[in-house]
């Protein structure tokens, strides 16, 4: 492959986004024996194209009276398509047992969408794709052939295509105020840069733009969530890092987005909901990142995405080989399963344990890299929020997720452990996730910026394990003392106790104090002077002149003295 | 054709919920014509916040409808400073469309509600209409269009008295669009156009002859009685205490401010600064009239029994602040008169909301009947609470930020007199603001009265909510609005020399 003749690469028709595309159509005409082979080999063939590739713009072609960019390979285009490819290579392996055509050919495209999105070098080509994203990945979800899921499937569209016209419209707003469509740093200055920073933020999922990501990732197929909850919002984020890089803004959106979820994660009971609810906690890290703008903070946020796509997708393969085998992931069907899949759980705990940042796992090396950012750039408002929400990781998905599908009280569920291809992929993920947390030196090394940086310093690993230590001992508290029921929804008292009992009782003891107060005040203030009360009172209470309904006479006689006024001193 | 629809922004704001008034009118029930109303009032919103980023960079915005050219069409023209304004009343359209479903069907019988939402989309079209417009007898258009709408609104309020209270308002109304008319005749004598850029060009000559000082004076009074500036405001408390409440809420937030904006506009822009303070003792006037509107609205709200009827006397009183702003026709005045316009707009917004709410539970409003709501409507009650302390001006919302303005506004040229005016005036909000929550908080619901129990309506908290959260956050970030405010401020000023 290496000797590949210089002038054929560049052209726009060898782009990997192209190559995934066409081959998930091939797959679509090729009989079953061989969609094994492609799902693996295509992935693997656009990784080594993608690698051949200078750096540089490539691919410029002309369309509808533009100039195309379709390739633009830089250090933040070439980390975010290669994890899409690797992420694109386990999923496939996760899906090999399945026989459905649909959901082997959407997840090519889909993949192929995002990555044609992230390589695009003008917002033109990023539209077109980004409208591929949408139209290709909905498949996923209908073809869970639910009634459920075509609803969702539908308001899902919806909302992803919302987005899609959205950055339409900003595009051909923004290209008639600079007069260009390169898609670089753009910025709030413009009514355009509003419109695309929207669009982003739906596929982004900000606060209050975020539902469609718990309604819809839960009700897809076992393989379709996968792969969905790898590729939508993480374009959407390295669509903010090219754009918006540095926006303040982005600081305040990312800090919400990481704490909120968690109370809602800490309540649900669908466990690929409460996933669903943890990914928009870590999209907040990496938007917080973007917000900050620094190089060390641009690094983490593509770090933590690269680690970020390797255990979510671990941690909902494992969800999706218990929904396989069980045909259930509510947290109170479950338990005990780790007797019937062992490999599983231990592909589960992996997972979790580098969404939570556990020293020698992929987070914590990505993760402290945005959190010592956020220090160096002093917001520290900001920083409080992440480290909080790093402990509020750890209780829902650190310890929930596999807590209740695999250990708490055993339920009887005796099934057989997942099949060996789901096995493998997970095994590929864990070792991934494992991989980086001990030798981050390669992904440090395709990092967008030259890194200067350890996550390995004593401070760092210290202050992690304090941190997870407490998070973890106040989940085993709360356990022990029997402060919930079985059922999971007990879980939330911890929270709950705050606003049920402690707040109350404040509230009551600071008022009876100021009803002591005021009747003070009244016997104090009642024996003072009361005839300039009476004056006040006859003027103005119900009776008086200055506060009764005039008559309409009145009222004329008024604006006709005015107007007699400012009359005779003009003249 | 999407990029046509952007060009036509500026006219769209007005075209739409002119279009969708009769809309609602044929679909004839509640639910649909309330959709209409929500739908149109948010695309307006948005559109009109396009409008200000637009205007935020290109300083202006100018259309001309029909394609004719100005001076002979009629012109659109959105500058910073009308952007704020416009932004102000489509954004309070918006939150009341939330807010006005549940409001309007616990007050209203079923079959009119439509009517409502028809009229309120009235009311929106004339108030967009007299911001954006750049042609004199247009805005004289609009203000009527706005005036028969609110009249009609008023009107519908659920007391009898209503209808005695719009009917005057009617009769007052008519007489300052009249005395707005004559004055704009009186220009159009002097100059033969009605475009305001071209009749501020073609006054230059003719600026003091009397015929022109006459129309500064039927112009300033006109729109005094439009704007509620004491003592031409005693329309204003039986209209916003008999009105439905969610047309309390839009009406108190937005008309009588369309008003000032208004007259500062005509006497900025078409008169120029320099006729009406310099040559006409304009400013000196209107600074003892906004003292006293000040004080003696305050006095007033404090001896109210009803909560509405209290807030409208505050708006009496919180007018003078804008018009004491506008009044020193300095820069700082101006900006000052600019964001109380707007911070009023929030304040009053949410604490409408929170007392229509208190309606919506109790069916009646009095200062009596909401004892111990505290308890049993905590959101609501902890909204007005919030929003009293934005009037009263504590540090960290928006009316400390409005006060702050003004009164650096008025150091700057020593009028320490005014600045004493101010601070007694804020004391006695203290006192009706602090009438009320004692009441909520502290007194037990009478005897005999059935104890209602439970929350407003969600989407009515969410849009009383969004009002408190907007005057925080105005109060914690305010440096962003007043570089705003200032910044259309000097445009004006720049357009008057």
């Amino acid at each position: 492959m290496t000797d590949w003749p210089s002038d054929l690469l560049g052209h726009p028709l060898l782009s990997p986004a192209l190559l995934m595309i066409v081959g998930g159509f091939v797959l679509a005409a090729s009989p079953r024996q061989v969609h094994g082979v492609w799902l693996l080999a295509i992935p693997a063939a656009a990784l080594a194209l993608l690698w051949q590739l200078p750096l540089g713009l490539h691919g410029e072609i002309s369309l509808f009276g533009f100039d195309l960019t379709m390739l633009r390979i830089d250090g933040l285009s070439r980390i975010w398509a290669t994890i899409f490819l690797i992420g694109s290579f386990l999923s496939g392996l996760y899906a090999l047992h399945v026989r459905d055509r649909i959901q082997h050919v959407a997840s090519l495209i889909y993949a192929g969408a995002a990555i044609g999105a992230v390589l695009a070098g003008d917002l033109v080509t990023l539209f077109i794709f980004w409208e591929g994203t949408a139209i290709s990945s909905v498949f996923l979800i209908w073809a869970r052939r639910t009634v459920r899921a075509h609803i969702v499937g539908l308001r899902y569209l919806v909302i992803q295509v919302t987005s899609g016209l959205l950055l339409m419209v900003g595009t051909i707003i923004h290209y008639r105020a600079t007069g260009s469509i390169a898609f670089n740093h753009l910025g709030l200055e413009t009514a355009g840069g509003w419109l695309i920073f929207l669009a982003f933020g739906i596929k982004a999922a900000f606060p209050l733009l975020h539902n469609w990501v718990q309604d819809a990732y839960p009700e897809a197929t076992v393989t379709g969530t996968v792969v969905l909850s790898i590729f939508t919002t993480k374009l959407a984020i390295y669509s903010l890092a090219r754009g918006y890089a540095g926006t303040e803004l982005l600081i305040t959106v990312g800090a919400v987005m990481t704490i909120f979820p968690i109370f809602f994660a800490v309540i649900e009971n669908d466990l690929r909901r409460v996933l669903a609810y943890s990914l928009n906690n870590q999209l907040g890290f990496m938007v917080v990142g973007i917000g900050i703008g620094t190089n060390l903070a641009i690094n983490g946020a593509a770090a933590h995405a690269f680690a970020h796509i390797l255990y979510k997708g671990l941690l909902f393969m494992s969800m999706g080989a218990v929904l396989h085998r069980v045909g259930t992931v509510k947290a109170s069907e479950l338990g005990g399963l780790y007797k019937s899949m062992p490999w599983t759980a231990a592909f589960c705990i992996v997972g979790s344990m580098s969404i939570s940042a556990f020293p020698l796992f992929s987070g914590f090396v990505t993760k402290s890299m945005i959190l010592t950012a956020a220090a160096e750039q002093h917001h520290w408002i900001a920083w409080t929020a992440l480290l909080l929400a790093s402990a509020g990781v750890l209780d829902h998905s650190g310890i929930k997720v596999p807590f209740f599908s695999f250990f708490h009280h055993d339920v009887g569920w005796r099934v057989k452990e997942a099949p060996l291809n789901m096995l493998l992929a997970m095994g590929a993920a864990a070792f991934l996730c494992i991989g980086i947390g001990v030798y981050p030196a390669p992904l440090y090394a395709i990092l967008p910026f030259a890194v200067d940086y350890s996550a390995y310093s004593t401070a760092h690993v210290i202050n992690q394990l304090q941190l997870l230590l407490f998070a973890a001992l106040a989940f085993v508290v709360l356990f022990r003392n029997g402060w919930y029921p079985a059922e999971i929804r007990g879980l939330n008292l911890d929270s709950d106790w705050v606003y049920r009992h402690a707040l109350p009782a404040m509230a009551a003891r600071i008022h009876r104090a100021l009803v002591a107060t005021r009747e003070h005040a009244r016997a104090k203030l009642g024996r003072l002077g009361s005839g300039s009360y009476g004056w006040l009172k006859s003027h103005y209470g119900s009776t008086g002149a200055l506060s009764r309904t005039w008559t309409t006479g009145v009222m004329l006689l008024w604006a006709g003295v005015l107007l007699a006024l400012y009359l005779v001193i003009y003249y | 054709m999407i990029v046509q629809l952007f060009h036509q922004m500026p006219v769209l704001v007005v075209i739409l919920p002119l279009m969708a008034a009769p809309l609602c009118v044929i679909a004839h029930r509640a639910l649909p014509a309330w959709l209409i109303h929500t739908a149109v009032s948010w695309v307006v919103f948005g559109i009109s916040f396009l409008l200000f980023v637009e205007t935020r960079v290109a300083g202006r915005v100018v259309y001309a409808l029909g394609g004719w050219a100005p001076p002979f069409g009629i012109e659109l023209v959105i500058d910073r400073f009308s952007a704020i304004v416009l932004l102000l009343v489509t954004g309070m359209s918006a939150l009341t469309s939330l807010y006005a479903r549940a409001s309007i069907a616990a007050e209203l019988p079923r079959e009119r509600a439509y009517l409502v939402y028809a009229a309120m989309l009235l009311c929106l079209c004339g108030l967009v209409g007299m911001t954006v417009t750049g042609d004199a007898f247009n805005l004289f258009v609009f203000l009527e269009v706005s005036s028969l709408a609110s009249y009609s609104l008023i009107a519908m309020g659920p007391s009898r008295r209503a209808l005695l209270s719009s009917f005057q308002y009617l009769i007052m109304g008519t007489v300052g669009g009249t005395f707005l008319l004559i004055g704009i005749g009186f220009l159009y004598v002097m100059t033969g156009t009605l475009n305001m850029a071209d009749i501020a060009q073609r006054l230059q000559g003719v600026a003091h002859t009397h015929t022109v000082e006459a129309g500064l004076a039927f112009i300033v009074v006109g729109l005094s009685l439009k704007a509620a500036l004491f003592p031409l405001h005693a329309w204003l408390p039986n209209a916003y205490t008999y009105a439905p409440s969610s047309v309390s809420v839009f009406i108190a937030a937005t008309s009588t401010k369309v008003a000032v904006y208004a007259l500062i506009r005509f006497v900025f822009t078409v008169f120029g600064a320099d006729l009406a303070f310099d040559s006409l003792p304009l400013g000196d006037v209107l600074i003892v009239l906004s003292v006293a509107a000040m004080l003696s609205g305050s006095l007033a709200a404090i001896f109210q029994t009803d909560v509405k009827r209290l807030l409208a006397w505050s708006s009496v009183a919180q007018m003078g602040y804008i018009v004491l702003g506008f009044a020193l026709a300095t820069g700082a005045g101006l900006t000052a008169a600019l964001t109380h316009m707007v911070n009023h707009g929030l304040i009053k917004g949410a604490l409408f909301m929170a007392v229509g709410a208190m309606f919506w539970r109790m069916q009646a409003c009095s200062i009596n009947d909401i004892a111990g709501l505290g308890k049993r409507m905590p959101w609501t009650c902890a909204a007005f609470v919030v929003g009293g302390l934005s009037l009263i001006g504590f540090p960290g919302t928006a009316g400390f930020i409005s006060k702050w303005v003004l009164l650096q506004a008025l150091m700057v040229d020593h009028h320490w007199l005014l600045a004493a005016a101010i601070l007694v005036s804020s004391l006695l909000a203290v006192i009706y603001i602090g009438r009320v929550v004692e009441s909520l908080y502290f007194r037990e619901p009478a005897e005999g009265r059935k104890v209602a129990r439970g929350e407003a309506p969600a989407l009515m908290l969410v849009a009383t909510w969004t009002l408190v959260a907007l005057n925080i956050a105005v109060g914690l970030f305010g440096a962003a609005e007043v570089d705003a405010t200032r910044q259309a401020a000097m445009s004006l000023l720049g357009v008057g020399q």
